[in-house]
């Protein structure tokens, strides 16, 4: 529906051709780094985990030493302690906020994954009337942000009865005109006309031209497409603060809301809360950074 | 997924036998090739429908339904509602805390983006270099981006920028410099909420620009060379000029998602109020605002009026900004 993360933008530009590796700089003389530029890049590497690090500081020493000066520098040794204070808390149900979370970006993913994959070979790859006013049309709905929209979709979560269950922070955003948009071009860019062709002289009908020949094409495409949604929907605050209010089903970033509005401030259990939330996502990146990367420098490039 | 099973096995052109009991071999082969003109005919809708169907759901009806309400004075405290013209539109107009809002939010995003996109231009230049482990540095740049923004709030409002304790105030005393109630004035916190903003999105703005950059010939820089520009001049007449579309992108982006802002205010405000935003509304967002309205205030018609000021606010913000960059590349 709408756009909620701009890790999502992008790629409604996408250029014509695009490249999904990272640093794809085939047939370019790159100059050399001078030693200023690598001092530079240590230090936007160091800024770009230090607070990272300092969560983990934090999240591994007592509360005293969080409020001390200096501080400490190193981790300390009570990171399983206040992780299990975190997980103890009732009110905020970190536990069953990461659950949810899982549920709710895992079943999301999947959905816009296959949603887009199909409505991006259709605008790729079949003639019909009104093509490019629909395409048109989703571009301009990309637009509406959920902000706008808070009282009548609040009140219809009423009408469904979905208020404080996670069906609402689920089902309004099952596709994504990203995705399609993403889609349709990885499917000009990699699918041939011929090879749509030949499989419908010898009797394809559509969905077996789709599964058979087009699916299996575009599975970078969708691989980039899943992490980007899922890491979007784990991270995902504005809508779930809003129909998840009431404690007790909550998704991992209303837990870590429920922490900070406690009357009394426990530092280190708050950390500890909010590096259980990034843990998942941490290793996400590690495993699939290069696929990341290269999902945002692709919506990047201009036709 | 409707589509997909009325999909999964529509007749080819040539059924294979057997499939159809009809004995008349000519007709099955008509019927045939009439149903894979229905699946051409028909197929490309159905697998743009689930987009349409949940666009009409909740994006269609709730914008129209917005509109509607903006024109009444629903609240779920009201037993009837009833249309009130224009007042929600005049009131909105009077009340001083949705200017105040205003100003927030724009202070915010100007506070934010202008160095977050500098920095970014600056660090994508870094990045386009030929070095042993740029791999590394790009994933580097882009882990900001695995923080929800909630925790970017809880980690900079409780570790950096707290009242009693924390890193800035730390940093502050040791030179010999007061501490800073972060919270308590307009500069400190807008100052406070960008920095949270920048450290986020400069490394994905990087990103993007270095994507550009990489399109761009490296004739151009090698015949700069040869006439002896320096590598600043060829930084901002060559790079800075091509990379033109590529900022404009990123300012329209920036402008759509800053002026939403929202997670980093509302979690810096420890404890309870967290949407009011400070005491007087010091960092108090529009979408805060319009959040205010219907959620404490319970005035719903009200909030759909905030959320179309907002919804405009974007546009012309976004209208103006991609002019100024238009004007500004077209110069040099």
């Amino acid at each position: 529906m709408t756009i909620t993360n701009r890790v999502a933008l992008p790629v409604q530009r996408t250029p014509e051709a695009t490249d999904l590796r990272p640093g794809a700089e085939a047939g370019r003389r790159v100059r050399r780094a001078g030693p200023l530029t690598v001092v530079g890049l240590i230090a936007a590497a160091i800024l770009s985990v230090f607070p990272l690090y300092w969560m983990v500081v934090i999240a591994s020493r007592t509360n005293d030493s969080a409020y001390a000066w200096p501080p400490a520098l190193m981790p300390g040794g009570n990171l399983g302690e206040n992780v299990q204070r975190v997980l103890d808390n009732s009110d905020a149900a970190i536990l069953k906020g990461i659950v949810n979370s899982f549920i709710v970006a895992g079943t999301i993913t999947l959905s816009t994954v296959i949603f887009s994959a199909m409505a991006g070979f259709a605008f790729a790859k079949l003639r019909f009337r009104g093509r490019n006013a629909l395409l048109l049309m989703i571009l301009l709905t990309m637009m509406i942000p959920v902000q706008l929209n808070i009282v009548p979709l609040y009140d219809l979560m009423i009408t469904f009865g979905w208020l404080n269950d996670i069906k609402a922070v689920i089902v309004p955003f099952l596709i994504s005109g990203f995705g399609i948009f993403l889609m349709r071009q990885y499917t000009i860019q990699s699918v041939p006309d011929e090879l749509i062709e030949a499989a419908r002289v010898d009797g394809c009908s559509i969905w077996r031209v789709f599964y058979h020949v087009v699916a299996p094409a575009l599975r970078p495409a969708a691989a980039v497409l899943g992490l980007l949604t899922f890491m979007q929907y784990w991270n995902e605050f504005f809508w779930p603060f809003i129909v998840l209010a009431d404690p007790g089903n909550p998704t991992v970033q209303i837990s870590l809301r429920t922490l900070n509005s406690a009357y009394h401030q426990d530092l280190s259990q708050i950390f500890a809360g909010t590096f259980v939330a990034t843990v998942p996502l941490v290793i996400v990146f590690v495993v699939f950074f290069r696929q990341i990367i290269s999902g945002i420098m692709e919506g990047a490039v201009k036709a | 997924m409707s589509s997909l099973e009325t999909n999964a096995a529509p007749p080819a052109p040539m059924p294979r036998p057997g499939r159809r009991k009809r004995p008349d071999g000519g007709r099955r082969h008509r019927i045939g090739v009439r149903m894979a003109r229905l699946d051409y005919r028909v197929s490309p809708y159905l697998y743009i429908a689930p987009f349409f169907i949940l666009f009409a759901i909740f994006g269609l009806y709730p914008t129209a339904y917005t509109i509607w309400l903006s024109f009444t004075d629903m609240s779920p405290m009201n037993p009837t509602t009833s249309f009130v013209g224009l007042d929600n539109y005049s009131r909105l107009l009077g009340d001083p805390n949705f200017w105040n809002a205003v100003g927030n939010t724009l202070g915010i995003f100007v506070l934010a983006t202008v160095p977050q996109l500098l920095m970014a231009l600056i660090l994508a230049n870094w990045l386009n270099r030929k070095l042993r482990g740029v791999h590394f540095f790009r994933a580097m740049t882009a882990i900001p981006i695995v923080t929800s923004t909630a925790v970017v709030g809880l980690v900079f409002g409780l570790a950096f920028f707290a009242r009693d304790y924390g890193l800035a105030n730390g940093l502050l005393e040791t030179f010999g410099v007061e501490r800073i109630d972060w919270r308590a004035q307009k500069w400190s916190s807008w100052l406070a909420i960008s920095s949270m903003i920048d450290w986020r999105w400069t490394g994905y703005n990087a990103l993007i620009y270095l994507a550009g950059m990489q399109a761009i010939s490296n004739d151009l820089y090698e015949a700069a060379e040869i006439d002896g520009a320096s590598r600043a001049r060829q930084f901002w007449q060559i790079t800075v000029p091509l990379l033109r579309p590529t900022i404009i992108f990123t300012v329209i982006i920036s402008t759509i998602f800053g002026l939403q802002l929202f997670a980093e205010p509302v979690m810096f405000t420890s404890g309870t109020g967290a949407l009011g935003g400070g005491s007087l509304g010091q960092f108090q967002t529009v979408t805060m605002f319009v959040v205010e309205a219907m959620r404490s205030h319970q005035r719903w018609g009200y909030a759909a009026t905030g959320g179309l000021a907002l919804l405009l606010m974007i546009v012309v913000v976004a209208a103006i900004n991609f002019l100024l960059i238009r004007r500004l590349g077209s110069e040099r």
